[in-house]
């Protein structure tokens, strides 16, 4: 029953299937297609240098069922308490689906339903760009099996205050889910949306997300992905970001579970004076690997690409960082940013780091780089000399440390809120 | 040398160094609770290296002597346990802290003080830290700023005195805290530290210049030159370094030493 031999069966009897439209269906048929003619990544590829390749070897995983018991899940969804509208999703059914406090003309709705009566919409904007950061096999992959996921559409001029929360559980022994969230926000709309990645027990699970943000003019979008799998689990975590003039896309991955982590993000600056804002937060521990790769692309003028990413390796963990700035012909008086911070907490940790820019047009101002360093003694002596206990004083250091790329979000209450979670959440091994 | 009292910051005889050189030569010195002394001294007489090795840095190896806080030695013991024994530095140059805001920090200096499995009552513990803030001229939204990044030398002083008011120490050792100050500032910072002097704090003042005693008026005042003290009067002195420096001081302590 693996990905490989029972998935094509699965999808042309499975019930929950019914929901999509025949041309979508078709769609899938081709993606699957794809996915098998794909090779597996090898270490010589490029996007997959220094990747560790026996953790995406799929076979032993299947697909979902339904879960037992739903209504414990939804208890369990429990995070911000102020939110415009919130969706449950178990092993890719919807579970609950709240959206009382959306304003008139949002759409909220299961991807298929899109996909069914805004066809034009759904089209336009639902894994339109190449996946060009090498996991393109494992996107067909998620294109071919997608059952459900959010579709998130706010009209033009239209502003959410409150976030919207979407839950992604996944549960069973080896059960795959394939999340997906879809944002389109017209003209000078704005919202908050925060994605939460979970596993209902500590299982070994595969989960191959993908999500597309497209920003029209003047659109303002804040995006988290709460990534908090079981600590046996396997994830991609694919990002496409489309941002139009003037339009500023600030996402935030935060990387607090799993075994291996995937983790690609790629930005288009399509529109003069855009902005993409690319953040991570990557607390690792134990065998944890994260393997993220970036691309920065501005092809219009006067736009702004912004990347801060903070890694804190504990024990025998492992991150990579490959990150790419290009800058097009047209892309006159860009400014990208691109920086990585290692923080090493362990000698047993591993952190490769690989910048990358390329630029193609006149009158640009670019930087990138990678750092890497160990706790500052000065600032543990400090603490301690406040009466903080050492281990506490350097889990101190290390939360202001990933406080200073939450600081980057221009929303102080989602500050907060990340700040909660992550405080619950880390406990290094320091 | 009289016997160190119960109920002060004693230092014995002590000695100390960095890596093989000797920086602390035989230095003795007693704070009483409710007393405050200053120690003057030139550059490089050791008094910043005195103020560390007091609060248990470890680049530093006592080699002989004793520091005893209320009688009790606390050589060997770890800074943050010496901290929570009542002792409190003000650092010369505080560290920055990224990411972790003022609040948080001393938040976390103040639970570390509870016995384990007591929280720290929220409402409480801000309406303290607000009158404290209110009281040292400190804007209330520096509460969520992160420790001491983008401050003045005013603004870090002030938070060190800030800090010193919240964890309520029974000695303090303030290390130039007038360093980098401006007049209105040092007035500040002075005006915080003389409203904690009490029967139940003492206090060793460091400085480099008479300027910050104008403002906190010790009770007795040290001088030291490598390594030791070798001179020690009332606050008259310090004005009277001022007037005539240190190479009086010198040459008395030589000759006197010459003389036994």
């Amino acid at each position: 029953m693996s990905i490989s031999t029972s998935f094509p069966a699965e999808i042309a009897t499975s019930s929950t299937l019914n929901h999509w439209p025949e041309w979508f269906r078709k769609d899938q048929q081709e993606a699957w297609e794809i996915f098998q003619s794909l090779r597996q990544p090898k270490r010589t590829d490029e996007p997959w240098r220094f990747a560790n390749l026996k953790a995406i070897d799929l076979s032993d995983f299947h697909a979902a069922v339904p879960v037992q018991d739903a209504a414990s899940l939804i208890t369990r969804s429990s995070a911000h308490t102020s939110l415009a509208a919130k969706l449950i999703f178990a092993n890719e059914v919807l579970i609950h689906n709240d959206q009382a406090g959306l304003p008139a003309g949002v759409l909220l709705l299961p991807l298929e339903e899109a996909a069914k009566n805004h066809e034009e919409l759904f089209r336009k904007s639902f894994m339109t760009s190449e996946v060009r950061l090498g996991s393109k096999k494992f996107a067909a992959l998620h294109r071919a099996h997608l059952r459900s996921g959010a579709f998130v559409y706010v009209p033009q001029g239209v502003v959410i205050e409150k976030p919207i929360e979407i839950w992604h559980w996944v549960e069973g022994e080896n059960t795959t889910i394939f999340p997906h969230t879809l944002i389109v926000l017209g003209e000078g709309a704005s919202a908050t949306v925060i994605d939460h990645f979970v596993s209902s027990r500590e299982e070994r699970s595969l989960a191959i997300a993908v999500n597309d943000l497209t920003l029209g003019t003047n659109a303002k979008l804040h995006y988290v992905g709460v990534q908090d799998w079981s600590d046996k689990a396997t994830a991609f975590h694919i990002n496409t970001t489309e941002v139009e003039k003037q339009a500023v896309s600030t996402a935030l991955q935060m990387n607090l579970g799993g075994a291996y982590i995937r983790g690609e993000s790629d930005s288009h600056l399509l529109g003069e004076e855009s902005r993409s804002v690319m953040l991570s937060i990557n607390p690792a521990s134990g065998t944890r690997e994260i393997d993220q790769r970036t691309f920065q692309d501005h092809f219009a003028p006067r736009a702004t690409s912004d990347l801060l990413y903070h890694n804190a390796l504990a024990d025998s963990s492992r991150t990579i960082f490959a990150g790419l700035i290009k800058v097009e012909e047209a892309a006159h008086e860009t400014d990208a940013y691109q920086k990585v911070r290692n923080l090493m907490l362990s000698d047993e940790a591993e952190a490769n780091s690989m910048p990358g820019l390329e630029i193609l047009a006149d009158n640009v101002r670019c930087t990138h780089g990678a750092t890497s360093g160990e706790l500052n003694e000065d600032e543990l002596f400090y603490m301690m000399a406040r009466g903080i206990p050492p281990k506490q004083a350097a889990q101190l250091i290390v939360r202001g440390f990933f406080g200073t790329v939450l600081e980057r979000l221009e929303n102080e209450d989602l500050q907060a809120h990340l700040g909660e979670i992550l405080d619950r959440k880390l406990n290094l091994n320091v | 040398m009289s016997a160190p009292s119960s109920s002060s910051l004693s230092i014995r005889d002590l000695h100390a160094s960095i890596g093989d050189k000797p920086i602390l030569k035989g230095l003795t010195l007693d704070i009483p609770k409710g007393e405050v002394h200053a120690i003057m001294g030139k550059n490089g007489a050791g008094k910043s290296t005195l103020a560390k090795i007091m609060a248990g840095h470890p680049d530093y190896t006592v080699t002989s002597g004793d520091v005893l806080l209320d009688g009790e030695s606390i050589l060997g013991i770890e800074p943050d346990v010496r901290a929570r024994l009542g002792l409190f530095l003000a650092f010369q140059y505080p560290m920055e802290i990224p990411g972790v805001t003022i609040a948080n920090f001393i938040r976390a200096a103040l639970q570390a003080r509870l016995p384990e499995g007591e929280e720290l009552e929220a409402t409480d513990y801000y309406a303290k830290l607000y009158s404290k803030m209110d009281a040292l001229s400190v804007p209330r939204n520096f509460t969520s700023r992160s420790v001491n990044e983008g401050f003045s030398g005013g603004e870090k002083k002030r938070c060190e005195i800030l800090q010193m008011a919240m964890l309520e120490p029974s000695y303090a050792v303030l290390d130039e805290t007038d360093s980098g100050l401006d007049i209105d500032a040092l007035k500040i910072v002075s005006a915080g530290v003389n409203a904690l002097r009490g029967p139940n704090i003492g206090m060793l003042v460091i400085t480099h210049y008479q300027r910050l005693l104008d403002y906190i008026v010790p009770d007795k005042v040290h001088v030291m030159s490598e390594g030791r003290i070798i001179h020690s009067g009332d606050k008259d002195l310090a004005l009277k370094l001022e007037a005539e420096g240190y190479d009086w001081v010198e040459k008395e302590y030589s000759a006197g030493k010459s003389a036994v």
